[in-house]
This record gives structure tokens, sequence and C-alpha cells, in this order.
């Protein structure tokens, strides 16, 4: 028998790039995927642009908030995508019934997650830096010209991102694929409550505090203020981090759960319906 | 760690799905170099406790202890040294046989990757399949691909749970060999779960046979047929799952 050392590194770089590594062949191996990342971004911006386009002729209001509505486009395909990217990057586990092999493989949660996350940034970076190319093109609306602000933006947005995506694989491990449709529409919940395409005080009064309960209303209100106001709101990028730690922290401790949960009740066996 | 510690050590390991005992109170060890067979029809336990061996199920109570290390609390510190085959799983279909191996290799800390898996291809007669995606190969080609990835990281305990079902015999047959030259070889302890009893009878030295999450008999295959008095495994299992007068006398 082959002796082995026992100390086995409770993180591997090497394990995370072969979770990376596995992803990487997977995007590669089919074109449709690929597009697909890149498709709904583009078709979204082109509609929202055109709408603002024909808005900004109209109204004296919009001609000054000029970009709004494409800033919020751009930045929310961040959030949405960010979320999809590394959810969809679990469900392919999930689709190719590999999950079994991978739990009981030496990856550990926090491999397979950190993994899963750059993941999502590689997702994310292929389907949305051509649209904001595009966007230059199209409508002169440079998101880059944000600077500085535009990565307190990302980052917030991603940290989102993450913990949503990282709390439904969960609920996919612990419930199986039935759980599937939260990884495709829990984001679209967030969409009215963040306030993605107006401010804050728009929505009643009673809804307006659940509205900053949520890290990406601050990214939304900081992106107008930017825009309109020609102001960067440090404050606003700072709540919102701080709540976005608490978030992650209750993304990952969810996902801890259910994956114990999953493994007394046997789900991570039958990762069916 | 013991350093003597015995390849797989089960102690009243039960496992209850909401009502349901899956596994109830069963004790094994596993001797080092062993191939033992786990015999039982539909429902009788054996995925449970091959999970549960593999720290993918958590048991209700009793203790299950791989090469020394507490399931799956200390699953880590053995995972590596370990691995298994199973229908419940599947090599991912979209990558090459190659890509996989590469990334299960990389899973489990497989030094000199590259050999590794030519020398699978080799023994598995899978080189001329490296670059081919997987989800294209034949029933049997993808089993050996299963096999390989199961063999990549040279494990000391091998779980397999039906590893040739739905196999053509001569497959079946080609992986069984394979199986027993790899267990010579290595000196590793294998743990094997089928319903084929011609298998069990030409690869087990030991055969563990479950009814309704528990043990009703435990022993050679040549000591199994002589209790029960019958000419074939098969027969010994019928005689177990019917409840039929031999086994009751045989208990």
């Amino acid at each position: 028998m082959r002796k082995r050392s026992p100390a086995v590194p409770a993180f591997s770089p090497r394990r995370v790039a072969a979770m990376m590594l596995r992803y990487w062949y997977l995007l590669r191996s089919s074109w449709p995927r690929l597009l697909d990342l890149i498709y709904w971004p583009t078709v979204q911006m082109l509609t929202w642009g055109f709408l603002q386009y024909y808005i900004a002729n109209n109204a004296g209001f919009f001609a000054r908030a000029g970009g709004t509505f494409i800033g919020a486009v751009l930045l929310w395909d961040i959030l949405f995508r960010g979320q999809l990217g590394y959810s969809v990057s679990f469900l392919e586990e999930m689709w190719s019934r590999n999950i079994g092999n991978l739990m009981m493989s030496p990856l550990r949660p926090f491999e397979f997650i950190s993994a899963l996350m750059v993941m999502s940034v590689v997702r994310l970076s292929i389907g949305a830096v051509p649209v904001t190319f595009l966007a230059i093109a199209f409508f002169g609306f440079n998101l880059y010209a944000l600077g500085l602000a535009l990565v307190a933006f990302f980052f917030n947005l991603m940290l989102t991102s993450w913990a949503i995506g990282i709390f439904v694989s969960g609920l996919i491990l612990r419930n199986g694929m039935g759980a599937e449709n939260f990884a495709w529409s829990i984001m679209f919940l967030f969409m009215p409550l963040t306030c993605v395409y107006y401010p804050v005080t728009t929505l009643p009064l009673w809804l307006q505090p659940v509205a900053w309960a949520l890290p990406p209303t601050y990214v939304f209100e900081g992106m107008r203020a930017l825009l309109i106001h020609k102001a960067f709101r440090g404050d606003l990028m700072i709540d919102a981090l701080g709540l976005n730690m608490a978030f992650f922290a209750a993304g990952l401790a969810g996902f801890l759960l259910l994956l114990r949960s999953a493994r007394r009740h046997g789900t991570l066996m039958q990762t069916g319906e | 760690m013991p350093a003597t510690a015995p390849p797989v050590a089960i102690d009243r390991l039960v496992k209850i799905y909401k009502t349901v005992a899956a596994v109830d109170g069963i004790s094994f060890t596993l001797k080092p170099g062993s191939i033992t067979g786990l015999l039982g029809g539909n429902g009788a336990g054996k995925t449970t406790t091959i999970a549960t061996i593999m720290g993918l199920v958590t048991p209700t109570s009793g203790r299950v202890a791989v090469l020394g290390a507490e399931m799956p609390r200390q699953r880590y510190q053995v995972l590596q040294r370990m691995n298994f085959e199973s229908p419940y799983v599947e090599v991912p279909m979209r990558l090459t046989v190659r890509q996989n191996l590469k990334i299960f290799g990389m899973l489990y800390g497989v030094e000199d990757l590259r050999e590794r898996i030519a020398q699978l291809g080799r023994e598995l007669d899978l080189t001329d399949l490296l670059d081919r995606p997987t989800g294209r190969l034949s029933a049997g080609q993808k089993t050996r691909v299963s096999l390989a990835k199961a063999l990549i990281n040279s494990p000391e305990v091998l779980l397999l749970d039906e590893p040739t079902a739905s196999l053509d015999p001569d497959t079946a047959d080609w992986v069984r060999a394979h199986l027993e030259r790899y267990c010579r070889e290595r000196h590793a302890t294998v743990l094997l779960a089928s319903h084929n009893m011609a298998e069990v009878e030409r690869l087990c030295e030991r055969v563990i046979i479950m009814k309704r999450g528990r043990i009703e008999d435990d022993d050679s295959p040549p000591k199994l047929l002589a209790r029960y008095g019958r000419r074939t495994l098969e027969e010994v299992f019928l005689d177990v799952a019917r409840g039929g007068p031999q086994s009751e006398a045989a208990q």
C-alpha cells in the first residue's frame, strides 16, 4: 500500500483551479453557451438604450439625467448575470449528475464556492464587456468613464450576486432540482425593491426601509447621484459594503447549513427532482 | 489516526430517513487487501451504506471509520486515499475523457498526472478515446471511463456500486479482470455492491447479504453455499430475499 502524508491542505488552489478548468472546458465546448452569455445583455441594453434616447429627446429632466437608464441596465446586468453565472456553473454539476463525484472527492465547500465565484466573473466578463462597448458605439454611453466609482459599484454588486448564488446553490443541494427555479428567478424579486430604474423615494414610505436593507439599492442610488448630480457618494458605498458583508456571511452560513442538512437527509444521492 | 486502522470499520450503523430505517444497526470490518461483496435486493440499504462510508450521508447513529478517520467528520483526511464508482453519478459528458481525468486527478492531488492518465489509458484500453467527448462513447466505454476516474488516485479503499450493470458479458468480464488485477497489485480494499451473483462469486472472498437495512448473513462464498445447501450464490440470495426455510435454518 502506497504511503501518503496525512497532511491534507484545508484550502488547495490546485483543486480550485481544477474546478475552474472544468467550467472553462465546458464553456469552450459549446458555442450556444457562449452566445447565450452575450445575447440577453445586448438585447436588454439596446431596448433600454433606445427608450432612453427617445425620452431624452422629449423631456428636459431625462436630457439632464443622461445615461441613467443605460447605466442602470449595465449595473443590473452585473448583479443579475453575476448571480446567474455562479448558479449556472453550479447547475451544470446537477444537470450532468456530477455533484456526487464532487461531494465525495477531496474538494472542500470553500474551494467549490471560490471556483464558482471566479467563474461567475469570467462568465460575466464574456457577456458584459462587449455590451459596454456596444453602449459606447450606439449611445455614446461610456460606463468606464465612471472611473473608480465603477470599481465600487462592481465590487458591491458582485458580493450581493455571490451571496444570493451561494444560498440558492445550498437550496438546490438540499431540495434537489425542484428548487432550480430559484436560481433563475430570485434576482427578479430584487429588481423592484432595489430601485434599479427609479429613486428610492418613488416607493411607498413603508417599503423604503426594505429597499434600504438591500445592498444593491445603495449602488443604484449612487449611480444616479453620479450621473445626475456628478457626485460620488462614498457613504452609500460604505453602507452597501457593510450590508454585503452581512449578506455574504448569511449566504455562506445558509449554504453550509443546507449542505449539512442534505447529508443528513441523503439528498446528495438524489440530485433529480 | 491509528497506523493499523482497518480500511473500513462500521459499528452499529443506523440511518433513518424520516420514519424508514434504510440501514438498521449493521456492523462489519473490512480487512486490508480484501474484496467484499455487498448483496441485497432493491432497498436493502447497500447504496446508503456505501454513501455513508464515503461521507455523503450522515449516520443517524453508530460509527463509520475509513482508514481510521471518522466519517463524515474527518472525511477530508482520507478522501484523497479512497474513490468510488456508482450508477447514481456520472462523469461529465461534454468534456473529453482526458479533460475529465485531468480535473479529477487535480481534485485528488495526483502527482505526475499526465503519466497517470496515459497509464490508465493503456490499462483500460482508453488511449484512442482520450480526446473524445465522454458523452459520445458507448455504454461499455463510459463504464471504463468511470472506472478510470475511480482509479485515478490509485485508491487504497475502492467502493463500487454495480460496476458492471448494463454491460455486455464480454465488457463486464473485462472490467472484473481489471479490478482483480488492480486489487492484487495495489493491495487495495474493495467493497462491491452488486446484483450480479456470478460477479460476486468470482471476485469476492467474503459476502455480506443485506435485507431491509440489516445484515442477514456474512461469510465466504463456499461457506454460504454449504450453509444454505445451495450450488450458487443466486440460490442463496433468493433464499435470503424470500426468507425461505433454508434461510431460517441458516440463521
